[in-house]
């Protein structure tokens, strides 16, 4: 049926709409790349077909009632209305159908919950809109945004070929090693999905989840958050990079060292310039989501930055505010999200740009000094 | 006692009053009835409306209409506006018209508490549709409404939202109880339950699921507000509460919820379905034990909807056995259909053709609804398109198509005349093509691994949604048709008979069309 479906639905699509390019017309789930995508890429072959069946039978009769039964062909009415057989029948086969539907899922949920013999354990938090990748073992993580330009998501530019299935910084996991994911959030409920891997779990802020995943193909493999989180949670994909061990084991060393390189660089002397250009960037990605990209916000769940109190007024409070957020709101607590060269220049870029020209600058050490006093 | 009964009497001769204040005062069940459709239309259309602006939305891949925060107003209030002011009050007012007739008595037994639960819906209404002209907008977290993104995150409109779902809901459990007074005490003098009609019984059925899962969507609401208001911490994980413990009891109201909005369409369609096969309906008996066992077994399926939420594995195979078996007795249903229609000697009026598509299409979503079940399976289906084509097939072409098929299949006994079949006719094959149009691709959609709730999309889902959205404006602009249709009927048009199918039965066909104000004064007798 499905075959037919896509028959016809091409047919149609090319006949309506002659442009469109075929390869597009996905129809079904596809088989994935690891053991338990596959699982369950089989149970959903088995009851979709099960169900066609069932419906060719149920509207097969239907059908040639309809056909055969109709009073313009002169059909006159039979006057049976029960039978127990057939009634006892019809309870008993779909119910063994059930029972035997069920035993290969139970199998292939109890491997799904299998946690145990991790190699690899990563933390994922979900934020609002991005995720935040952790590598619990080797104290060691970072922010994954997404990278489609707003332009392209508001039709001034061609829209790239992973459109809005693209991100800045994505997880990288190595092949072949059975890889455990600790999931929670910071703010309201997401859910991480890679549909290859046949991993969808919820994260839930005040809880961890477990899941997990063994890929043996390297490639990169998109998915995005299945759980409505707010206004951008069409803006926040998932892309996990495998990659093979020498690979991965190279890749963790240099991050490391660049994280490392970018700790020391509190302790530089920041000027003006290099903290608003540094600023305009950090502002983009943390920050512009809500407040908007000239500072203007949405009021009221977003205020706007632009002449407000908080950015032209006490230096500490605008400080505080931003590496702790407000309880209450959808402001973030920013500490441990960005760097103090980070926070240094975002505050600093707040209070000077869009015409806020406080002429204040706020340091790395300035920060560094705040959270020390905490 | 006789001086009682000799006053009624005498009111049974009064006609309706005259002006607005038939309407706010009336406690005449074909008043309340009319009023309750009238006003399930008009949600219908507004509902209708923002699904037009979710679709236009979603026509093109980027940004092109509405922002993300106005588009997840219009996806919650559009399944809000659906769900409690479309599909719930148009079952109430076909109860209200078609309960008393069915059963032979003079209107349903709490008159005045039946003008008081509709008069509370418009006001529940004009609190929710209200909040769209807040400032911060309208409640944009899903019609799930899941905590903490409508308690800590949500706009401040949320208290309005709640305030007016307490209405909604005690106006459901004021129905409801009405309902059940009236099924239970006023049926005619031999009518046995097992000799009800079965759109009485799924009703009385439906009336048990709606006085025990409102109170506890009541409940989640009440501690939403506490949390927002009072400083409780309820679903706020940093108190000490759980955001799934939102979930939990959501959706132990959400699942009988489903089915409140399904069983009453079960019952009217096996009422059209051996009208228009001039057969008895087969297995009349098993149709009530499996309306038993599907209200039943509403109760123990609620965290099918919460498969990857992380329950342990044992809970985790419990729900998806429990939710499995729900198919059975659903089949039963379906097979009783397909062996009415079966050596009948069937016609194809407006109604019948709303009551097959029914059959066909709820099948089809009870087949995807199967699919959801297996849990493991769920983890690639659970929050895609996948889930919206599935609710989607049993709530347009199940909940919808019945009402159609019932309003279809009533009108010349409410309004004295025949429909325009014409119009009717088209009206159905404009739907049925434009809502497979506009749901079947969401399945594929779903399965190429598109979330739904979403307001811009990878580039390789542009096409078919392009298709559901072209789909979903012909489904859209098709029911103004309807309005159209019913508006000829009431002014004018062929005269109908007290009994205008040949094979319909049932009390309701002994009286007039169109039904005199009060019927059944006295109660006929049933064999």
């Amino acid at each position: 049926m499905r075959v037919h479906a896509k028959r016809a639905g091409a047919l149609l699509g090319g006949l309506v709409f002659p442009t469109w390019s075929m390869a597009d017309w996905t129809m079904n789930m596809s088989p994935g790349v690891t053991g338990t995508s596959n699982d369950i890429f089989s149970l959903h072959m088995t009851i979709l077909w099960i169900c066609v069946v069932i419906g060719v039978v149920v509207f097969g009769v239907m059908f040639w009632s309809i056909f055969a039964h109709r009073k313009s062909q002169g059909h006159k009415p039979a006057n049976f209305h029960e039978n127990t057989l057939v009634e006892i029948l019809w309870t008993i086969i779909p119910f063994v159908i059930l029972v035997v539907m069920a035993i290969p899922a139970t199998a292939t949920l109890v491997d799904m919950y299998d946690t145990t013999e991790a190699e690899v354990d990563v933390k994922i938090t979900g934020y609002q809109w991005k995720w935040q990748y952790e590598y619990v073992d080797q104290d060691f993580g970072y922010f994954s945004n997404l990278a489609t330009p707003r332009d392209q998501i508001e039709n001034r530019q061609d829209k790239g070929e992973n459109y809005l299935l693209e991100v800045d910084n994505p997880l990288i996991i190595p092949v072949g090693k059975k890889v455990r994911f600790l999931l929670t959030a910071n703010d309201v409920i997401h859910s991480w999905w890679v549909p290859a891997f046949g991993v969808k779990k919820d994260a839930i802020p005040g809880f961890i989840n477990e899941t997990w995943v063994r890929v043996d193909e390297p490639g990169v493999y998109r998915g995005q958050c299945t759980e409505l989180c707010g206004k951008d949670h069409g803006f926040m994909p998932v892309v996990v990079e495998a990659v093979p061990e020498e690979e991965f084991n190279v890749w963790l060393a240099e991050q490391k060292a660049a994280a490392q390189k970018e700790r020391e660089l509190t302790q530089k002397d920041w000027t003006m310039d290099e903290l608003m250009a540094r600023g305009e960037k950090a502002y983009q990605t943390a920050c512009a989501a809500c407040h908007q990209p000239d500072g203007s916000g949405a009021p009221p769940a977003f205020p706007a930055l632009k002449g407000s109190p908080i950015a032209t007024g006490d230096v500490t409070a605008h400080i505080d505010i931003v590496v702790n957020g407000k309880a209450g709101t959808a402001m973030q607590a920013f500490g441990n999200q960005l760097s103090e060269v980070d926070l240094a220049a975002v505050i600093t870029y707040e209070r000077n740009a869009w015409g806020n020209n406080t002429g204040d600058m706020v340091t790395p050490k300035e920060i560094l000094d705040y959270k020390n006093q905490q | 006692m006789s001086a009682v009964a000799d006053t009624h009497a005498q009111e049974h001769h009064h006609g309706p009053a005259k002006g607005i204040s038939r309407w706010l005062l009336t406690t005449n069940h074909k008043d309340i009835g009319t009023m309750y459709l009238v006003f399930s239309f008009a949600m219908f259309l507004l509902g209708g409306t923002m699904a037009m602006v979710i679709r236009a939305e979603l026509f093109q891949p980027g940004l092109q209409i509405v922002q993300p925060e106005f588009f997840n107003q219009m996806t919650t209030m559009h399944g809000l506006i659906m769900v409690f002011g479309a599909v719930m009050p148009a079952f109430v007012g076909l109860a209200n018209w078609m309960l008393p007739l069915m059963i032979g008595a003079p209107d349903m037994a709490l008159p005045r508490m039946n003008n008081w639960s509709f008069w509370l819906l418009p006001c529940a209404f004009l609190i929710l549709v209200s909040t769209l002209f807040m400032e911060g907008g309208a409640p944009n977290f899903g019609w799930t409404f899941y905590a903490p993104l409508s308690t800590t995150y949500g706009p401040p409109s949320t208290t309005f939202f709640i305030f007016a779902v307490h209405i909604m809901g005690i106006s459901s459990i004021m129905g409801a109880i009405n309902v059940i007074a009236t099924i239970l005490n006023l049926r005619a003098p031999g009518m046995t339950l097992m000799k009800m009609p079965l759109f009485v019984w799924t009703w009385l059925i439906t009336a048990f699921l709606l006085i025990a899962v409102m109170p506890v969507l009541a409940g989640v609401v009440t501690m939403m507000l506490m949390d927002i208001n009072f400083g409780t911490s309820f679903f706020d994980a940093s108190g000490g509460g759980d955001p799934v413990l939102f979930q939990h009891v959501f959706w132990f109201f959400g699942h009988p919820e489903v089915y409140i909005m399904i069983l009453p369409a079960f019952g009217a369609v096996s009422h059209i379905i051996p009208a228009f096969s001039r057969k008895p309906l087969f297995g009349y008996a098993s149709m009530v034990y499996a309306v038993g066992a599907i209200a039943l077994l509403s109760f123990v399926v609620w965290a099918h909807h919460m498969f990857t939420v992380g329950i342990p594995i044992a809970g985790q195979l419990f729900f998806m056995y429990a939710t499995m078996l729900i198919a059975v007795p659903t089949g039963v249903k379906v097979f009783n259909w397909v062996a009415t229609m079966f050596r009948g000697s069937l016609t194809f009026e407006a109604p019948m053709l709303f009551a097959v598509a029914f059959v066909i299409l709820f099948t089809i979503g009870g087949f995807s609804g199967l699919m959801l079940a297996i849990a493991p399976a769920d983890f690639q289906y659970h929050d895609t398109y996948f889930v919206v084509a599935h609710f989607h097939y049993v709530l347009v072409p199940g909940a919808i198509f019945g009402i159609f098929a019932s309003a279809y299949f009533w009108l010349p006994k409410w309004t004295g005349h025949m429909y325009d079949e014409t119009l009717a006719k088209t009206h159905f094959w404009l739907s049925f093509v434009g809502m497979n149009l506009a749901f079947f691709p969401m399945h594929f959609l779903g399965l190429a691994g598109m979330p739904r709730r979403i307001p811009d999309y990878a580039l390789q889902f542009a096409d078919f949604n392009m298709i559901s959205s072209i789909g979903a404006f012909m489904f859209g602009v098709t029911q103004l048709l309807f309005l159209l249709i019913v508006i000829k009927c009431v002014r004018g048009g062929k005269e109908a008979a007290a009994k205008p199918w040949d094979g319909a039965e049932g009390l309701e066909w002994t009286v007039p069309s169109p039904a005199p104000y009060h019927t059944f004064a006295t109660p006929p007798e049933v064999k």
